[in-house]
């Protein structure tokens, strides 16, 4: 959104970088695309100041909150500005297979919409990895993009009122997979045995997390 | 586990399990959740020799009856209403020691919205990710009590010598007093007209009745939207104004998505989320720009 940044980018030292007010125990960072958003989400990941609570990354934004008791806003920002981002060739990221029964029942229809047969859908999806870019919708549900951008496809007309748990799913430029039974309007092309989130877990509790890197593989 | 303390015999409309959160988790997709009012909780806490943190319930406009199978220390904050024992009437934000057989009534809230009590040695529940909060809208956490549910409690800490037993408090708001929240300019502020902002700040909003812990829906006159183009899903804070086509703002609350892609035009003050959380619905709110 460049109309955005151009009215307010006058601080960031950081290319492309715009903070915008979120209040007072909050800042969120705009960036120009998701590359980038997830590259600062791994340059703030090495070291994250004391009284940040939370680092949130999303399509164009990374949200960062804060205990303005234990940290100033401002030393908040500048960290936002003075972090240097790391590209995803050079992170050391987790990595996870996710074994997949390709048999969703949008699989056929989005075959048809992209005009190619099935086993092309699951090839193109198995063949290139995925990273999760950010969360949202559901604990441990991950937006997953990946290097190309041939298994683009619209949400269904009308979501269906109940997805299966380990459905795993396609909507415009993500895959994802549902961590639970709910309601939802993704085109289901397969599912998957993987526990996504694990409730009772008092510690690491999703599967995959923003910067998680994913391969699919079908069973 | 802990002690069997209480069995519930009326839960009320809406009476959940209730820390003080599980903020930092909503890189993986969940929200903080925890007790809307935090500072009643703390103070109900206070009260029984608590951590600030322990785990209490958050009753929704009363109508919780429970009654006590072991003596145990409690007290209720937060909404004013009839609290009764016995036959007769108990303090609120007092510490109350109850003998086993005796049965507690939470009336109907005459003034804010929720109460919140806690028990000496606070409740004990599963934890979920260092917190015991029920969150509405991932369904993580205790379900909401039920009739006949145990309620159990753990071990009273070592400082109860040091024990606070009346607290004066600020008294909740009244429902036909208008409440003022403070709100600074959200990221999205330039993707409403001029007129929006004087619109937002310079008119009474009624809470709705379809508000809930995710957020607090707003009726009034609507915002305009100057940008028509979508907004990709961005993170949410509490105390965030979104507002969606319809141009009536949601203000988040402890339960929100942790990203939405409805600009939000203003946040509440943080500390005038406790507030916020005692506002019932038909009551009047009034936005200051600080």
């Amino acid at each position: 959104m460049p109309g955005i940044a151009a009215g307010s980018s006058a601080d960031a030292a950081q290319a492309g970088l715009v903070l915008l007010p979120c209040g007072d125990s909050a800042v969120l960072a705009e960036l120009p695309d998701l590359t980038a958003v997830l590259a600062l989400y791994r340059g703030l990941s090495v070291h994250r100041p004391s009284g940040v609570v939370d680092v949130v990354p999303a399509a164009r934004t990374v949200l960062v909150n804060f205990d303005p008791a234990l940290i100033a806003g401002a030393v908040v920002r500048r960290w936002l500005q003075e972090t240097t981002p790391i590209a995803g060739a050079e992170a050391g990221t987790d990595e996870v297979r996710v074994d997949v029964n390709y048999d969703g029942p949008d699989l056929v229809s989005v075959a048809q919409s992209l005009g190619v047969s099935p086993e092309e859908v699951v090839a193109l999806h198995t063949s290139s990895p995925w990273t999760a870019a950010f969360t949202g919708f559901a604990p441990g549900f991950a937006y997953l993009v990946t290097d190309h951008d041939r298994l683009q496809v619209p949400r269904r007309g009308t979501p269906r009122t109940v997805v299966p748990a380990g459905a795993v799913g396609l909507a415009g430029e993500f895959s994802g997979i549902y961590p639970a039974s709910s309601p939802g309007g993704w085109q289901l092309i397969g599912h998957t045995d993987a526990v996504l989130w694990n409730a009772h877990d008092d510690g690491a509790a999703a599967l995959i997390r923003p910067g998680t890197r994913v391969r699919f593989r079908e069973v | 586990m802990g002690t069997v303390f209480a069995q519930v015999r009326r839960p009320g409309p809406l009476t959940l399990v209730e820390d003080l959160g599980r903020p930092g988790q909503a890189a993986m997709g969940l929200g903080p959740s925890g007790a809307l009012d935090g500072r009643s909780l703390r103070l109900a806490n206070r009260l029984v020799a608590n951590n600030d943190g322990a785990a209490g319930l958050e009753i929704l406009l009363g109508g919780l009856e429970l009654e006590f199978r072991a003596a145990a220390v409690v007290a209720v904050t937060g909404a004013r209403g009839e609290l009764e024992c016995g036959g007769s009437s108990r303090p609120l934000n007092t510490a109350l020691e109850l003998a086993p057989g005796s049965t507690l009534k939470i009336g109907t809230a005459a003034a804010g919205l929720r109460y919140y009590l806690s028990v000496q040695g606070g409740l004990q529940t599963p934890s979920l990710l260092g917190s015991a909060s029920a969150d509405i809208l991932s369904g993580m956490g205790p379900r909401p009590l039920q009739a006949g549910d145990l309620l159990e409690r753990g071990p009273a800490g070592t400082d109860t010598a040091e024990r606070i037993r009346q607290l004066t408090v600020k008294a909740p708001p009244r429902p036909e007093q208008v409440i003022a929240l403070r709100i600074s300019a959200g990221p999205r502020r330039d993707w409403f007209d001029a007129s929006s902002w004087h619109r937002l700040t310079g008119q009474e909003w009624e809470i709705s009745a379809d508000s809930n812990r995710i957020g607090a829906r707003l009726l009034g006159k609507p915002l305009t939207q100057l940008r028509r183009g979508e907004l990709p899903s961005e993170g949410m804070v509490s105390g965030a104004l979104q507002v969606p086509p319809s141009g009536l703002p949601t203000i988040f609350l402890a339960d929100h998505p942790v990203t939405g892609g409805y600009p939000v035009i203003a946040v509440v003050v943080r500390a005038d989320l406790d507030l916020l959380a005692q506002a019932r619905p038909g009551q009047k709110v009034r936005f200051f720009a600080g």
